[in-house]
């Protein structure tokens, strides 16, 4: 089978271009993309076989679980699988023109593909440690990759976010040491089917909140959020697209989903409690958003604000607040990493990010405008795009739930979107243009062909939301519902 | 129970390293205290009562051993912690080239 | 003084000279009986750099780097990894990715047992190894070029 192979190809890739890639021109390149290329196609297979059967287990090296590790797909990961490796894809392509200004274009390809191996192996391994050791692997890889112009302000960000990160990470691990000591075990599937008949205690809510500050780090959510602001804007616009795009999601919101519904029992209380960070995350994110001048820090505070969205709808609990949920982490996905990449084809023109001295683009950079009015149009939620579906399913499992106020908050939030949206596109690129900037020409090829890409996603995932995302996403809801019974289907396919 | 605690003091320790020291090195310092807690807490939850080392040998029968796995795990995370902190020192040496100074107080560039 | 020697006092490096070579085959040692007794991949790895870290703490940057280059030490360190993930491929002969194929083909407790594993812990030390061994040439190199400004 094939699941092993979405760690294989990465981590291949990823040491074939350390040891060859300075020796031989463009190797790095070729490989790079060949092998995210050949992880969407068999990302793409994967759905069709969790369509017909629904979970999948691999037992790595034939020893049986618990002894042994397992990796599990079923429709959550297949799901998050898509969009992974949908953005790394069109990412690599986009790094190809991008990274000609950054010197030792080889290690980049190297880092990057370590931190795809990372990912890809948090969202399909069924073992806890091993899930530690991926998120490792990618965190380490990206704090490397925040500073990789080694300018003094990228350094300062990744040394903050490195030390933010390991602390982090400790009490992950602190976590999972607790959890090893009250179960014996350290299998997903066993860990949910031995707290169930042990006798409730004060063990499972310390390791939950251990597991909440760790997650919730790696997430970005309000308490926890400190780093983001300074490190995604200091990373190269590839990395700062994947970091906000697909990194934190990964990393914080589907590990959190991972261990709250599926391993511990997830009780009302913790559900209040993300409710409560939710709205804070999107509050928080809106405001101070709309006070910044820098384009990269400005959308920063806006995924703080989106992941908000997320988490808000992962804890109301209803089967509609999940479908909402997922959609619209799909879309940030493909938005947030538009957005970003346009952010790095505005600053490879013009050299500048600060909006005070940009303005008028919209005539030298056409390409460029028209991706950016689709993606600032989609988050905000303008109808008939993506973004207007998910935040509208949100808004209505909310209310149906009976949590009138924070309905009410999310839709003035998300008026405040769609203001610091069109700041940014009035002054980027609507208005006079600066007589220095007569002669700008488009940005090259490859990365008119990623941003292009990425908006025609933004509009499809909302003309055909029906026919096309509903089944797609329906699997992935259902993993969530499943909750406790995630140990019985693993179970089950064992045998 | 008394060694379990102690190690919750001694994370305690690094965390209060980590948040109030103004020196780069003294809070690389206080991570590394932080990472030496979590592994030796989780080597003494494998103890078991009159165990010996979970080595088997040739012809010696040993009935009681200490439970391995998490000698295992804590192998992988020192390794992890040793990667950790060779990129914090590099990345603090580029720092000293470029402000001129360890005090985290003056290292402020980015705000907002 | 119009030359001085690079490295540290004599007595520091007559004792290098004698142990340094000790410490290299105590590090083989360990790597090649790790799933015999305590050690294996990791601590083998690391031990065998220690061993030519000593070298360069004792005669200078210049003498060691002679004997293992930083950028010999970054192509062990990718082919280290290559052959561990090439092993775990082989797997793929017995039907399950990282299947152990030489299980049944050995007395336990021998040096030629546990089917793959020792293959497994030279890899590993290969890469550890050569891998501290680079951090710690880059980052004294890097400070060489500090003063040379």
């Amino acid at each position: 089978m094939m699941l092993p192979f979405f760690v294989i190809i990465p981590l291949g890739t990823a040491f074939l271009i350390s040891l060859f890639g300075k020796k031989i021109k463009n190797l790095s390149d070729i490989l790079a993309n060949l092998g995210t290329l050949s992880l969407l196609i068999f990302s793409l297979y994967s759905i069709s076989q969790v369509a017909t059967q629904k979970i999948l287990v691999y037992k790595v090296g034939g020893w049986i679980p618990p002894i042994g590790i397992c990796m599990v797909l079923d429709g959550l990961t297949s799901f998050m699988l898509v969009t992974v490796n949908l953005v790394s894809f069109l990412v690599t392509l986009y790094s190809i023109n991008y990274m000609e200004r950054y010197t030792d274009k080889y290690r980049f390809y190297t880092l990057f593909m370590l931190m795809l191996a990372g990912m890809n192996g948090i969202i399909i391994t069924g073992d806890l440690f091993n899930l530690f050791v991926f998120l490792e692997i990618a965190s380490i890889a990206s704090y490397a990759l925040v500073a990789f112009g080694t300018e003094a302000e990228e350094l300062e960000a990744s040394f903050k976010y490195a030390v933010m990160g390991s602390v982090a990470s400790s009490f992950i691990l602190l976590g999972i040491a607790l959890l090893y000591s009250y179960t014996s075990t350290l299998n997903m599937a066993d860990i949910s089917q031995v707290l169930s008949g042990k006798p409730p205690g004060q063990m499972v809510n310390f390791v939950a909140v251990l597991f909440l500050a760790g997650f919730g780090l790696k997430a970005a959510l309000v308490p926890f959020h400190a780093w983001l602001p300074d490190a995604h804007p200091s990373a190269p616009a590839p990395i700062s697209a994947m970091l906000s795009g697909v990194f934190i999601k990964t990393l914080g919101v589907y590990a959190l989903c991972r261990v709250f519904f599926n391993i511990l029992t997830v009780s009302s209380r913790l559900l209040f409690v993300l409710i409560v960070f939710g709205m804070i995350s999107m509050v928080v994110g809106a405001f101070l958003a709309i006070a910044q001048t820098d384009i990269k820090r400005m959308f920063a505070y806006s995924s703080i604000s989106q992941i908000g969205y997320i988490i808000f709808a992962l804890g109301i609990g209803t089967p509609l607040a999940f479908f909402g949920a997922l959609f619209h982490l799909f879309n940030h996905a493909v938005f947030k990493s538009l957005l970003f990449l346009n952010s790095g084809a505005i600053e490879y023109s013009t050299n500048t990010r600060n909006l005070n001295r940009l303005g008028g683009l919209s005539r030298s950079l056409p390409v460029t405008g028209y991706t950016s009015l689709l993606g600032s149009m989609a988050i905000s939620g303008i109808p008939p795009l993506g973004g207007f579906w998910s935040k509208l399913i949100i808004i209505i499992a909310a209310i149906q739930a009976g949590y009138f106020v924070s309905a009410l908050v999310a839709i003035l939030i998300s008026i405040l979107t769609l203001a610091y949206y069109l700041k940014f596109l009035k002054f980027t690129f609507f208005g006079k243009i600066n007589e220095a900037r007569q002669n700008i020409r488009e940005v090259p090829g490859l990365m008119k062909l990623s941003m292009i890409f990425l908006g025609i996603i933004c509009v499809i995932s909302g003309l055909l939301i029906v026919p096309l995302f509903k089944p797609f996403l329906q699997s992935a809801v259902n993993v969530l519902l499943l909750g406790n019974g995630y140990k019985d289907a693993v179970f089950g396919m064992l045998r | 129970m008394s060694e379990y605690i102690l190690c919750f003091v001694l994370f305690c320790i690094g965390l209060y390293c980590v948040l109030r020291k103004r020196n780069i090195i003294k809070i690389i310092i206080g991570l590394g205290i932080i990472e030496y807690a979590v592994n030796l807490f989780f080597v003494l939850i494998g103890y078991r009562a009159h165990g010996r080392a979970p080595i088997l040998a040739k012809d010696q029968n040993i009935l009681n051993m200490v439970d391995p796995l998490p000698q295992a795990l804590v192998l992988t995370s020192i390794v992890i912690g040793l990667a950790v902190t060779a990129l914090l020192v590099a990345i603090a040496i580029r720092i000293y080239e470029k402000y001129g100074t360890f005090d985290i107080t003056k290292i402020r560039r980015l705000r907002g | 003084m119009k030359n001085p020697e690079k490295g540290m006092t004599l007595i520091v490096k007559t004792i290098t000279r004698l142990t340094v070579g000790l410490i290299l085959l105590y590090g083989i040692y360990i790597v090649l009986h790790g799933h015999l007794s305590p050690g294996g991949g990791f601590a083998g790895g690391v031990i065998i750099a220690l061993s030519f870290i000593h070298l360069m703490l004792a005669f200078g940057k210049e003498v060691a780097l002679k004997k293992l280059s930083q950028v010999q030490a970054s192509i062990l360190e990718s082919l280290g990894a290559l052959m561990f993930l090439s092993i775990a491929l082989l797997g793929f002969l017995g039907g399950y990715f990282f299947f152990n194929l030489f299980l049944h083909k050995g007395k336990p407790f021998t040096l030629f047992s546990a089917g793959i594993i020792p293959l497994c812990n030279i890899a590993i030390s290969l890469k550890v190894g050569a891998g501290l061994f680079a951090i710690f040439a880059v980052l004294v190199l890097f400070k060489g070029l500090d003063e040379e400004k």
